[in-house]
């Protein structure tokens, strides 16, 4: 099981062994398979890989927002200690309003275009208990000031679609902060904002944990976001978590075949007049009604090897909070 | 699909080709021919020489029945299919070019659809006397436009899909954009549509026989033969209700096709 | 058999640009109420492109970088016909794409091709692979009627590297590299010369993106193809192309050989963008926005600069003079940058 070894974080959140699945024609396809994660409080992990890989279904499971028919078939995920798997829907309503906001990728759609953002707000204080009536326009206030919108008292009467699609974005973080969460689930954020914009969030973000200590479970398929934001890394391929590592480490010294083929193959800003190919990696991602036994990564990996296809996928610890579930490529 | 969606196809076409078939093969094989007066005979309750019993004039219900289905499916079909053929084509012509031709076209149809449908039935009747004819002229007038409007709004979505575009630029006719590759994607609400409007029609042809507008004596048509059977209701119900129970078992059938194949029809 | 040898472009390979635009505008009215149009109160316009030029040339790839409101998208469909310009000329080998009736716009599309973003939407989903392919050989007779196609499919499966026991699946029985590479066989069915590539990669997976990215390389080197490449991301266009021009708000900003923008960037805004492209690497860890103030795209901007809401070097003479390219310096002749006040000059690199 992987959980982070320093003992100066607790741990807020913890999966275990966590399976989701789908039924299909009598069968039940796994999308998740017996994930373990561990975010500390105050720490920022990220959870990368492209589609298929189940990274969404990993992040919405935690707050039961699986798209049905998919269901977790087994494993735990524990919050503060309490599983919040099989929770009733009271007490569901609670974790979501007060303990773990969440943000999502497009702010278009999760902003109801019928509210002004003032409303939105307001509400979301006053239901939750965390203000009353009377201090909720204030505290709005400060929260559009506290994420960065300018103008607060004037956009607080502004519908959705009055603002960009960065402010929209903050109000969402707005919105999921109002309730001081512990811990913020962001599901590929800023992925459909300008790159400029993006970098501004960002840093919102990491200000926000600084002054908050709130952690953060970052989702994204751009591992170039994901090495500025996190401390923590999971790279995740076909419903496996493949590699796990701070940043740094995965960065330094990747382990994974696929961790290694995934960073070449992001397209990097060069400055050779030379044009050298690209490094690729062939193939496509699996998907989840057709994975291939044993690893997932099997058919597209150079360093297979037989005993590849028998692979039990377990995480081993490769050297301090470094893991793999690769036993061919060791390099540490 | 799940479970329920399939059976309901199927189920549908099952019973729809099962009256079709037997209202074609039947006829062919000969009894009782549906308009031969006998008046000893009449209203005899079903029997063996009468499946389904005989009527006031001593005409054989089953034959009648059999008749009649071959009649409303036929005639059903026409007023259903015609329309939308041209419904579908006016529509996305209109939706495809718009500008002034789609305006004016936009009006004409509302203008068509505001217009009370059975004034026209009895206009045209009044003209050119009762029968079926009077049917075929209205809906025909004005059953295209439900389908006109429909492709024009489908259309006006898939003008700027990225595929009609690319066919743009790949330098496709116009014509071929629009038969190849756009009408395609939006036929298949038009036929989820024709299936309710074919058991509106079927509801219509039969109503208006009823009221002596469409179909007259002594052809037979379920509706008319309804109507006819109103009188005998105490004494022999199943000049009525034999008809009766047809038309819905015809109308749900056609209605479970319409729901399998919005569920079938699927890119 | 060809038909149209009449109106072959440019057959002798006389034209020195491929494609060349100059002040290309088209703006968009926005839509006005009764009450303000019979008050006659002024339209109101969206500038999407505003001024753009720029020439490609023969078998070059040029990189257009622009994100969201720069007008790429407008300004590779009104390059591509598919919209009518407001002011400017696009010669396409020499020719006025104004001067060409109904018939010589469809010549041209032989000439001319684009590839869209979405790879799903872009490929008709009710035809095969084949089907899709075949009839684009049908309509521009290179095929017969009765014609199979097979030798022809064969060349256009192996130009893109895709497997022919594809040919009888639909779209959506295909990956997305699958289906953009099925894009651009279409594409190249018609044998253009000029490509415009929107946003291409943008929809795939990163392990497919470079895979289709060095297919395009490849391509052009085969058949000496001449590319607009539009993306936002800079690092996949510092991969293709030989020349970039990055867009803001409808004008071009900058532009120059990659190496040369992408090495001593000029404009401010290049410089937010080259500041906010993060990699996975350890260095990109640090980085973080000072480059830019957060003011919102969609305030309307009223003279001059269309950068200097957000610019931190703005100065007064901003809002007065709408900048034009210049060029900077005699050792970089193709790099040229629209600021007025050109913060950093003597600077190269940050």
């Amino acid at each position: 099981m992987v959980s982070s070894n320093d003992r100066r974080t607790e741990e807020l959140l913890r999966i275990e062994d966590l399976v989701v699945s789908f039924p299909k024609e009598n069968m039940e396809i796994a999308v998740l398979n017996s994930i373990n994660l561990s975010v500390g409080q105050g720490e920022i992990v990220g959870i990368v890989g492209e589609s298929g890989s189940g990274k969404s279904i990993a992040c919405r499971s935690i707050i039961g927002l699986i798209p049905k028919p998919g269901r977790v078939s087994s494993g735990k995920i524990m919050f503060k200690g309490k599983n919040i798997l099989g929770i009733n829907k009271a007490e569901e309503r609670i974790l979501r309003s007060t303990q773990i906001g969440m943000i999502f990728q497009d702010p278009t759609s999760s902003l109801n275009p019928v509210f002004t953002i003032g409303d939105e707000l307001v509400k979301t204080l006053v239901n939750s208990g965390t203000s009353s009536k009377n201090h909720a326009v204030q505290k709005s206030i400060e929260l559009l000031e506290r994420v960065g919108l300018q103008n607060p008292s004037e956009r607080i009467f502004m519908y959705p679609h009055e603002l960009s699609g960065g402010q929209r974005q903050r109000v969402m973080i707005a919105l999921a902060l109002a309730c001081k969460p512990s811990l913020l689930i962001a599901d590929e954020p800023t992925t459909s904002l300008d790159v400029t914009i993006q970098l501004q969030i960002l840093d919102l973000l990491l200000n926000l944990r600084k002054e908050t200590g709130m952690s953060i479970l970052f989702v994204s398929h751009d591992m170039g976001v994901i090495s500025r934001m996190c401390d923590k890394v999971a790279v995740m391929y076909g419903g496996y978590i493949v590699e796990f590592a701070t940043t740094d480490s995965i960065l330094r010294f990747p382990q994974h075949p696929y961790t290694k083929a995934l960073i070449s193959a992001v397209p990097k800003l060069t400055l050779d007049t030379q044009r050298v190919r690209l490094s690729t990696i062939l193939g496509e991602p699996p998907k989840s009604s057709n994975l291939p036994s044993g690893c997932p990564f099997g058919p597209r990996c150079t360093s297979r090897q037989t005993s590849c296809s028998d692979l039990s996928m377990k995480l081993e610890l490769v050297s301090g909070v470094h893991f793999s579930a690769c036993p061919v490529e060791r390099s540490l | 699909m799940s479970f329920f969606k399939q059976r309901t196809l199927s189920t549908g076409v099952l019973i729809v080709g099962f009256l079709f078939t037997c209202s074609i093969m039947l006829p062919v094989v000969g009894l009782n021919k549906p308009n031969a007066i006998d008046l000893p005979s009449r209203l005899l309750s079903p029997s063996s020489s009468h499946f389904f019993g005989t009527d006031g004039f001593g005409r054989d219900i089953f034959a009648r029945c059999l008749y009649a289905v071959r009649l409303d499916l036929f005639v059903c079909a026409v007023i259903t299919f015609v329309p939308m053929i041209f419904g579908v084509v006016a529509g996305s012509i209109s939706g495809y070019f718009g500008g002034w031709f789609d305006t004016i076209m936009s009006r004409f149809i509302e203008m068509l659809l505001a217009f009370p449908f059975l004034i026209l039935v009895i206009a045209v009747v009044a003209i050119s006397g009762p029968g079926l004819t009077g049917v075929f002229v209205a809906v025909l007038a004005i059953g295209w436009t439900l389908y006109g409007r429909i492709s024009r709004a489908e259309m006006l979505v898939i003008r700027d899909q990225e595929f009609v575009l690319a066919a743009k630029t790949l330098g496709f006719s116009t014509t071929r954009i629009i038969f190849r590759h756009a009408i395609p994607s939006l036929l298949r609400s038009n036929v989820v549509f024709s299936m309710s409007d074919f058991v509106s029609n079927l509801l219509l042809l039969a109503g208006l026989s009823y009221l002596g507008l469409g179909v007259q004596a002594p052809t037979a048509e379920l509706g008319s033969m309804i109507a006819e059977g109103q009188q005998y209701l105490s004494q022999a119900w199943w000049i009525a209700v034999v008809p009766g129970v047809i038309v819905v078992l015809l109308g749900s059938g056609l209605s479970m096709i319409g729901d399998g194949l919005a569920d079938r029809m699927t890119v | 058999m060809k038909r149209f040898n009449s109106l072959d472009f440019d057959p002798n390979h006389t034209a020195e640009f491929v494609l060349e635009v100059t002040d290309l505008k088209k703006w968009f009215s926005v839509r006005r109420s009764i009450f303000k149009k019979l008050m006659r109160t002024p339209p109101r316009f969206t500038k999407a492109v505003d001024g753009v030029s720029f020439k490609l040339e023969r078998g070059e790839i040029l990189g257009l970088i622009g994100e969201s409101g720069s007008g790429k998208s407008t300004l590779a469909r009104t390059a591509i016909a598919l919209e009518k310009s407001d002011e400017g000329k696009i010669l396409y080998f020499g020719q006025d794409l104004d001067d060409l009736g109904p018939i010589g716009l469809r010549e041209l599309r032989r000439s001319l091709q684009m590839i869209f973003q979405d790879p799903f939407t872009s490929l008709n989903p009710k035809m095969t692979v084949k089907q899709a392919l075949v009839e684009v050989g049908k309509v521009h007779k290179e095929l017969g009627k009765n014609d199979e196609g097979t030798a022809f499919l064969s060349e256009l499966f192996r130009l893109t590297g895709l497997s022919s026991d594809l040919s009888l699946r639909k779209p959506r029985e295909l990956s997305g590299g699958q289906r953009q590479r099925v894009a651009i066989a279409r594409a190249l069915a018609v044998r253009p010369k000029v490509i415009i590539a929107d946003e291409i990669v943008s929809a795939l997976d990163v392990s497919i993106q470079a895979q289709i990215l060095n297919l395009l390389i490849d391509l052009r080197n085969e058949l000496n193809l001449s590319m607009l490449f539009i993306s936002h991301d800079l690092a996949v266009v510092s991969q293709v192309a030989d020349r970039v021009a990055i867009m803001y708000m409808g004008r071009v900003v900058e532009e120059g050989k990659t190496h040369d923008v992408f090495s001593s960037p000029q404009h401010p805004y290049t410089r937010a963008l080259l500041n906010a492209h993060l990699e996975p690497s350890v260095i990109h860890r640090e980085k973080n926005s000072t480059e830019m103030t957060d003011t919102p795209l969609n305030l309307p901007v009223s003279g001059g600069c269309n950068f200097k809401n957000r610019c931190i070097y703005a100065k007064h003479e901003c809002g007065l003079v709408d900048p034009i390219l210049r060029q900077i310096s005699p050792n970089e002749p193709a790099h040229q940058v629209a600021c007025q006040v050109m913060p950093f000059l003597n600077s190269s690199k940050n």
